[in-house]
C-alpha cells in the first residue's frame, strides 16, 4: 500500500514529524517498506497563465506566447508544446529555475525569437502522469504560486508493506485509523450524504449465490460526460499511490478503493442487458478480460454475468466486452461485498492479482458499500456530470459475516504478554480501534468491528493491546525451565564427529541443492525410482536427488573450471526415492575425492589419490563407531563406478553403502578429466555405535611371525585373511597385511601375498613349538582352501 | 730388550693425540689395552719379574695405563663432541619449507552458523530435532493454520510434487510433528534446508531455517523476548539492540518479527541494512491456539511460543558474506575460507 502523507494527514494530523509517523507505522506491525519524495527537487517554477498564443515566424512547430507570472509583467516564452492555447494555466519554469536532471532555465533565443524561461509538461517536473504536452493545471489555479506548493510536491509517499491480516489498512482511512489510535487522537471517519436521485432509470440486480455475495449494490449513471478529465488533484493523489489515471469513471473508482478500502466496478450500461446476475461460471463459460486475458472459468469462479453471459469476474477483474471506454455515456456503477473464502485462490488461478481481488480475499468492510457507492457517485457526478438513479440493492443480511463477541478475561492478558496493562488502558486501546466492549465478571466481551477480518479469538485481541501498547514496552525476562537432566546416548554417534574426522582428513563440506538434472541423475542412478516436481525453478534442478554423488560431482566439476585440479568435498543429506505410494528420504553422507593425494608438496613425489586412500577414510570413520569387525567390503557393480573397482560396503548385516571409482565413460561424459573417487554411506546405518568392553590385557610377550603365501589372483585377500582368522586359534591375535607382490618368484595369474602373524597367550609365555603348531595350521588350512604355497 | 716403559707411554699418548677418528683412537686403544695389547703384555710379563721387583714394576705399569686410559678419554670426548658436531651441521634443515601430509579441509559456513545456534540453545536444555524434506500439506500449512487457499500462501512459492506432497517451506512442520507425538514441557530446536519456488539475487530455491519453540505453563512474549535478546547478543558476541516489531504469522499470535542493529554499521544505516540502521533477522510468536488445537495440547493448560530464524543471513552477517549464491556454488575458494573452527 503507497500513499502520499499529505493526504493522509488531511484525515488525521498527529503532532509528529514523517519519520517519527514512520517509525511508529513500523513498530505498530505497518512495516514501511519506503518513504520517497513526491516530486523530484526542482525550484523555481511557479503557477502562470498563457495570455496570448502566435505563431512563430521561423518555425512552423514553436509558439510564441504571451505569458503572466502574476506579477504585472508579461514574459514572452517559446513553446512548442501542441496543446498550449491561451488562457490555460501552467507550470512556467522561470529564468534561474532548476528542473528534475540538473537542468537550469536560463534565456534563450530560438530560431531568432527571446524566450524567457520555459513552460513545462508533467515529465519535465519529473511527475508521471500520462497526459502528454503541457501539464494543464486548474483555471483556478493562482498564478504566481510556487508550483510546489500549490500541487503539495512537498510531500512523502510512503509505502507500507502490509501483512495478510490487516486488510483494514488497505485505504487512506484505515491507516488514518491506525494512526489516530497510536497516537491516541479522535477520529472517525467522514460521513457521505446521499447523491440526489435524478434519474429515474435503475438496472435490475439479482444474486443467484447470497452466500457468496451477500451484499451487491448497482447504480446506473446516464449521461456522463465522455471529455471528462480528471482533476490534478485525483490525478496526483493516483499518481503517488502508484495508480495510472486512465478515465475519468475509473479514476474514481480506484479513487475510492484507495480512500475506503472498497473496490468498484463501473460498466458501461450499454453493454448490459437484461439484469445483473450474480452467479457461479456455467460449464464451459469463458471471459475475456480487461487485460486482455481470455480465461476458461471454473465452475466455482464468482461472474457477475447480464442476461447473456458472465461479464466480470467476481472481486477480481472486469471483462473486456463491458468496460467503460471513451465513448461510455451511461455508467452502471458496482459496490459489493464478497466472501473472502470464494474469492482466495481465484485470483491467483488465473495469474493474477489486482487492487481488488487483494482486498477482496483478505476482507472488505461490509458496512461500507453504501457509503462507497455514495462517494464514487457523488464524485463521478461532479467530473463527469450525469443523472444518478436510485441504488439498487440485493442483500442477505444473514450471509453477511457476523462477529461475535470475544471474551477476553484479563488474568489471560498479563500470562500471555507477560506483564499487566491497566484495565482502563485495555479499554481503551480497544475502543480505538473500533471494538465494542462490554464488562464480563473475568474481564470484557469484545465485540471487533466489521473491518477487522483478523480478530477472532482472544489471543488476536491480546496481540492488539500488546501492538498498540508497544512490544518495545512489553518486559523481557529470561525463562525460568525445568532442570531435568537430558539423556546422552553413547550407542550413536554424533554426525558432528564424523564431519570433524573428515574435515581432519582433507575434506571440505559443500551443500548443493536436494534438486538435480534428471539426465544427470539417470547416468548416475539410473534404477532408483525418483520425485519429480511439478514446478521446478529450471531443468536442472528438477528431479529430487536419489542420492548425494550428482551434486558433489557437479561441485567438483565446476571447481575443475576454475582451475582446481585436486579435490575432497563430502555433504551430508537427505536423498529421496519413491517408496511404493510414499516417499523414502534417508539421511547420507557422500565424499568424493580427485587429484593428487596430499596438496602439491617439495618432498614427497606426486600420487594421485586411489580407491584404498578412500577406503581409509570410510574405515577411519567407521572406527570412530567401534564396529570396524563388522565392516566388509565386497566387489559388486554399481551403473556410476569402474566395475573393477566398486565395492558394496557392509556393517553386519546392513549394506551401509559405496565406494569406488566413477566409470570412465561417465568420467568423460561429464568432463573430468582425472579418475574421480567416490563413496556414499547411509547415516542412520553408519552411526550406531558399539559401547567399548574391556578386555584384560596379556602379561606375557607377543611374538610374530611374517609368512609369504603364494594363491590365485581370483582369491581376494579379504578371503585370505577372513581363512586366516578362522582357525579359531586363542592365541592368534592379529593378521597383517604388509606386502602383495606379483612378479618374479611368482607363476602368473598368481600372487604373493604377506602375512604377519601376531600371536600372544593369557597364561603362559609362548613356546615355539606352540608357535609352529599355530602357523602349520593356518598354512595346512591355506593350501586346503586356496592352494596357496609357501613362498620360499 | 724391549722398549723403556717411559718411551712406550709416550708413544702411546702420542698415537692418541693423532688419531682423528673415533675408530682410529680405538684401534690405537686395542693395540695398548686389547687381550694382546702392548700394556696387557708387559703385565704378563711381570710374573717373570723377581718378587721383590714385581710390586714396583707393577705399579709402574699402572701408572702407564692410567695415564694412557685418561688420555684415551679425553681424546675420546673430543673427537665424540667434535662428530656430534658434524653431524648437527650435516643434519641441519630449512624449517622454512612446508610441513608435509594431509591438510585439513573446513566445515560449510551454514553448518559453522547452525552448529552454534543449536550449541547455545542445547545449553539450555533444548532437543535438537530434524524432520522430513518432503512434506505434506497438513504439516506445512493445515495445521499451523494456514488453509488452502489463505493469502499467506501465497507469500510461501511452494514447490510440489503432487496436490498433497510438498517441499516444505520452511521448519515450522517439525513444531508440529513434535506437538503430536510429546507431551509439554517442550523445548525444541529443528534446524534443516527448506524450499521455495524463487530464484534471484536474494533468493535462492533452497536455504536454511531454524525452528524453535517451547511449550509449558506460563510461557509468555516475555519469555520470547528474553531467550531471543540473549540468544541474538550471544550469537553475535557483542551488546546490541534487538527490537521486536508485531507482525503476522498464522501460527503465532501476537507475532512479531525481531530487528536487530546492523552489525555491518552499528546501526547508522549503510547498503546492507538499507539505511534504516536496522536488519530483520527472525519471526516469532506465541503459538497460535488453533495449532494447539490440531496437535491436541489444551492451549488452556499450556502456553509457547515459537521462532524461526534464517541461517544464511545470520551467516552472511557473522561472516560478511555478501552475496547470498555463494552458499551453494561450492566453489573452493569460498569454502576454504571457513576451514578455522
Amino acid at each position: 500500500m503507497r500513499f502520499s502523507e499529505a493526504w493522509l494527514r488531511e484525515y488525521v494530523n498527529p503532532p509528529i514529524d514523517t519519520k517519527r509517523l514512520v517509525h511508529q507505522l513500523t513498530m505498530a506491525g505497518l512495516e514501511v517498506d519506503s518513504v520517497e519524495s513526491a516530486a523530484a527537487p526542482f525550484s523555481g517554477v511557479i503557477v502562470a497563465e498563457v495570455l496570448e498564443v502566435s505563431p512563430h515566424p521561423q518555425a512552423d512547430r514553436l509558439r510564441v506566447c504571451v505569458v503572466s507570472d502574476g506579477s504585472g509583467e508579461l514574459l514572452q516564452i517559446v513553446c512548442g508544446a501542441p496543446n498550449v492555447r491561451a488562457g490555460m494555466r501552467v507550470p512556467l519554469a522561470v529564468e534561474g529555475a532548476r528542473l528534475p536532471g540538473d537542468v537550469v532555465i536560463r534565456k534563450s533565443e530560438l530560431r531568432g525569437v527571446a524566450s524567457f524561461g520555459m513552460l513545462c509538461s508533467a515529465k519535465e517536473l519529473g511527475i508521471d502522469d500520462p497526459q502528454t504536452g503541457l501539464m494543464e493545471l486548474p483555471a483556478d489555479a493562482p498564478v504566481g504560486v510556487d508550483v510546489r506548493n500549490y500541487l503539495k510536491l512537498d510531500d512523502c509517499v510512503i509505502e507500507v508493506d502490509l501483512t495478510p491480516n490487516r486488510a483494514d489498512c488497505l485505504s487512506i482511512e484505515g491507516i488514518a485509523r491506525e494512526v489516530a489510535s497510536l497516537n491516541a487522537l479522535d477520529w472517525t471517519a467522514p460521513s457521505v450524504p446521499p447523491v440526489p436521485v435524478t434519474s429515474p432509470e435503475t438496472f435490475p440486480v439479482s444474486v443467484s449465490e447470497p452466500e457468496a455475495c451477500p451484499r451487491y449494490l448497482g447504480r446506473l449513471i446516464k449521461g456522463v460526460s465522455r471529455t471528462a478529465q480528471t482533476p490534478l488533484w485525483m490525478r496526483e493523489r493516483l499518481r503517488r499511490a502508484g495508480i495510472r489515471s486512465l478515465d475519468a469513471v475509473v479514476d474514481v473508482t480506484n479513487y475510492v478503493l484507495l480512500e475506503m478500502g472498497q473496490p468498484l466496478h463501473a460498466f458501461d450500461a450499454a453493454k448490459l442487458e437484461g439484469g445483473i446476475h450474480v452467479r457461479y461460471a456455467e460449464p464451459g463459460e469463458k471471459l475475456a478480460l480487461l487485460n486482455g486475458q481470455e480465461v476458461a472459468l471454473d465452475r466455482d469462479v464468482l461472474v457477475i454475468a447480464d442476461q447473456r453471459k458472465a461479464l466480470a469476474l467476481a472481486g477480481i477483474m472486469g471483462g473486456s466486452d463491458s468496460a467503460v471506454v471513451d465513448g461510455t455515456a451511461d455508467v452502471f456503477l458496482e459496490c459489493a461485498f464478497f466472501t473472502p473464502s470464494v474469492i482466495m485462490g481465484k485470483a491467483r488461478r488465473y495469474g493474477l492479482n489486482t487492487e481488488s481481488s487483494h482486498r477482496f480475499e483478505r476482507g472488505v468492510d461490509p458496512e461500507l458499500q453504501t457509503r462507497a457507492i455514495e462517494r464514487a457517485s457523488e464524485l463521478i457526478l461532479s467530473i463527469a456530470g450525469g443523472e444518478a438513479g436510485a441504488i439498487v440493492e440485493a442483500a442477505s443480511p444473514s450471509h453477511l459475516p457476523q462477529r461475535a463477541p470475544i471474551l477476553l478475561r484479563y488474568e489471560r492478558i498479563t500470562r500471555l504478554l507477560g506483564m499487566r496493562i491497566e484495565r482502563p488502558k485495555v479499554v481503551e486501546i480497544l475502543q480505538r480501534l473500533g471494538m465494542r466492549l462490554a464488562d464480563h465478571p473475568e474481564g470484557w466481551t469484545v465485540t471487533p468491528p466489521g473491518f477487522r477480518f483478523d480478530i477472532a479469538i482472544e489471543a488476536d485481541l491480546i496481540e492488539e493491546l500488546g501492538r498498540v501498547y508497544g512490544y518495545e514496552s512489553l518486559p523481557r525476562r529470561r525463562p525460568v525451565m525445568a532442570t531435568a537432566m537430558r539423556p546422552v546416548s553413547e550407542k550413536f554417534l554424533d554426525l558432528d564427529r564424523l564431519k570433524n574426522l573428515l574435515v581432519d582428513r582433507g575434506y571440505q563440506e559443500a551443500i548443493t541443492y536436494s534438486f538435480v538434472d534428471e539426465a544427470r541423475q539417470a547416468l548416475i542412478e539410473p534404477e532408483i525410482p525418483y520425485l519429480a516436481l511439478q514446478n521446478p525453478i529450471s531443468a536442472d534442478l528438477a528431479v529430487m536427488r536419489t542420492g548425494l554423488w550428482c551434486g558433489l560431482l557437479d561441485a567438483a566439476l565446476k571447481n575443475t573450471f576454475r582451475q582446481q585440479s585436486r579435490i575432497r568435498l563430502f555433504e551430508a543429506g537427505l536423498r529421496f526415492a519413491r517408496h511404493g505410494a510414499g516417499v523414502e528420504q534417508r539421511k547420507s553422507l557422500a565424499g568424493l575425492a580427485m587429484g593428487s593425494v596430499h596438496e602439491e608438496q617439495w618432498g614427497e613425489a606426486v600420487r594421485a589419490v586411489d580407491f584404498y586412500d578412500v577406503k581409509a577414510d570410510v574405515e577411519a570413520m567407521v572406527k570412530l563407531t567401534g564396529r570396524e569387525a563388522d565392516l566388509g567390503f565386497v566387489a559388486a557393480a554399481h551403473p556410476a563406478l569402474h566395475p573393477g573397482q566398486s565395492a558394496e560396503i557392509r556393517l553386519g548385516d546392513d549394506r551401509l553403502g559405496w565406494i569406488g571409482m566413477l566409470h570412465p565413460r561417465l568420467e568423460k561424459q561429464l568432463g573430468f578429466e582425472q579418475n574421480v573417487f567416490l563413496f556414499e554411506l547411509d547415516q542412520d546405518v553408519l552411526l550406531g555405535r558399539q559401547i567399548p568392553m574391556f578386555r584384560g590385557i596379556s602379561k606375557f610377550p607377543q611374538v610374530r611371525r611374517d609368512i609369504a603365501v603364494i594363491i590365485d589372483e581370483s582369491v581376494t585377500v579379504g578371503r585370505l585373511v577372513a581363512c586366516v582368522k578362522s582357525i579359531d586359534s586363542p592365541i592368534l591375535r592379529q593378521v597383517v597385511v604388509f606386502d602383495v607382490y606379483r612378479g618374479q618368484g611368482v607363476e602368473t595369474g598368481r600372487k604373493s601375498v604377506a602375512l604377519g602373524l601376531v600371536l600372544q597367550d593369557e597364561a603362559e609365555t609362548l613356546t615355539d613349538a606352540r608357535v609352529d603348531e599355530t602357523v602349520g595350521s593356518v598354512l595346512e588350512r591355506l593350501s586346503k582352501e586356496f592352494n596357496a604355497r609357501l613362498r620360499d | 730388550m724391549s722398549t723403556p716403559l717411559e718411551e712406550l707411554l709416550v708413544q702411546a699418548r702420542k698415537q692418541v693425540a693423532e688419531a682423528d677418528t673415533l675408530g682410529k683412537l680405538d684401534q690405537v686403544r686395542v693395540h695398548y689395552l686389547g687381550k694382546k695389547g702392548v700394556f696387557t703384555e708387559r703385565m704378563k710379563e711381570l710374573g717373570t719379574l723377581p718378587a721383590e721387583r714385581r710390586r714396583e714394576a707393577g705399579a709402574w705399569i699402572n701408572r702407564a695405563k692410567d695415564q694412557f686410559t685418561a688420555d684415551l678419554e679425553a681424546r675420546k670426548s673430543a673427537l665424540e663432541a667434535i662428530e656430534l658436531e658434524e653431524r648437527l651441521m650435516r643434519e641441519t634443515i630449512d624449517v622454512t619449507l612446508p610441513g608435509r601430509g594431509q591438510r585439513t579441509g573446513g566445515l560449510h559456513p551454514v553448518t559453522l552458523t547452525l552448529r552454534r545456534i543449536s550449541q547455545l540453545f542445547k545449553n539450555v536444555g533444548f532437543d535438537i530435532v530434524e524432520g522430513p524434506e518432503v512434506e505434506d500439506d497438513y504439516h506445512n500449512f493445515e495445521a499451523l493454520n494456514i488453509p488452502a487457499h489463505h493469502p499467506a500462501r501465497a507469500m510461501h512459492d511452494t514447490f510440489y510434487f503432487d496436490e498433497h506432497t510438498l517441499l516444505r517451506t520452511h521448519t515450522s512442520p517439525v513444531q508440529v510433528r513434535i506437538m503430536e507425538s510429546q507431551s509439554p514441557p517442550l523445548r525444541v530446536i529443528a534446524p534443516g534446508r527448506v524450499y521455495r519456488c524463487d530464484s534471484d539475487l536474494t533468493h535462492t530455491p533452497m536455504f536454511h531455517q531454524v525452528e524453535g519453540f517451547v511449550v509449558d505453563r506460563d510461557v509468555s512474549f516475555a519469555d520470547l523476548k528474553g531467550i531471543l535478546y540473549e540468544f541474538l547478543t550471544l550469537f553475535f558476541e557483542q551488546d546490541m539492540q534487538v527490537r521486536f516489531r508485531p507482525s503476522y504469522f498464522p501460527f503465532t499470535e501476537p507475532s512479531a518479527e525481531v530487528d536487530i542493529e546492523c552489525v555491518i554499521c552499528g546501526g547508522g544505516g549503510c547498503r546492507v541494512c538499507k539505511h534504516t540502521g536496522w536488519l530483520e533477522v527472525m519471526g516469532c510468536g506465541m503459538i497460535h491456539p488453533r495449532v494447539f488445537e490440531f496437535v491436541k495440547i489444551d492451549p488452556e493448560r499450556y502456553t509457547g511460543f515459537a521462532f524461526g530464524l534464517g541461517v544464511e543471513r545470520l551467516a552472511m552477517l557473522r561472516y560478511g558474506i555478501n552475496d547470498l549464491r555463494l552458499f551453494f556454488e561450492n566453489d573452493l575458494r569460498f569454502l576454504s575460507q571457513f576451514a578455522a573452527f
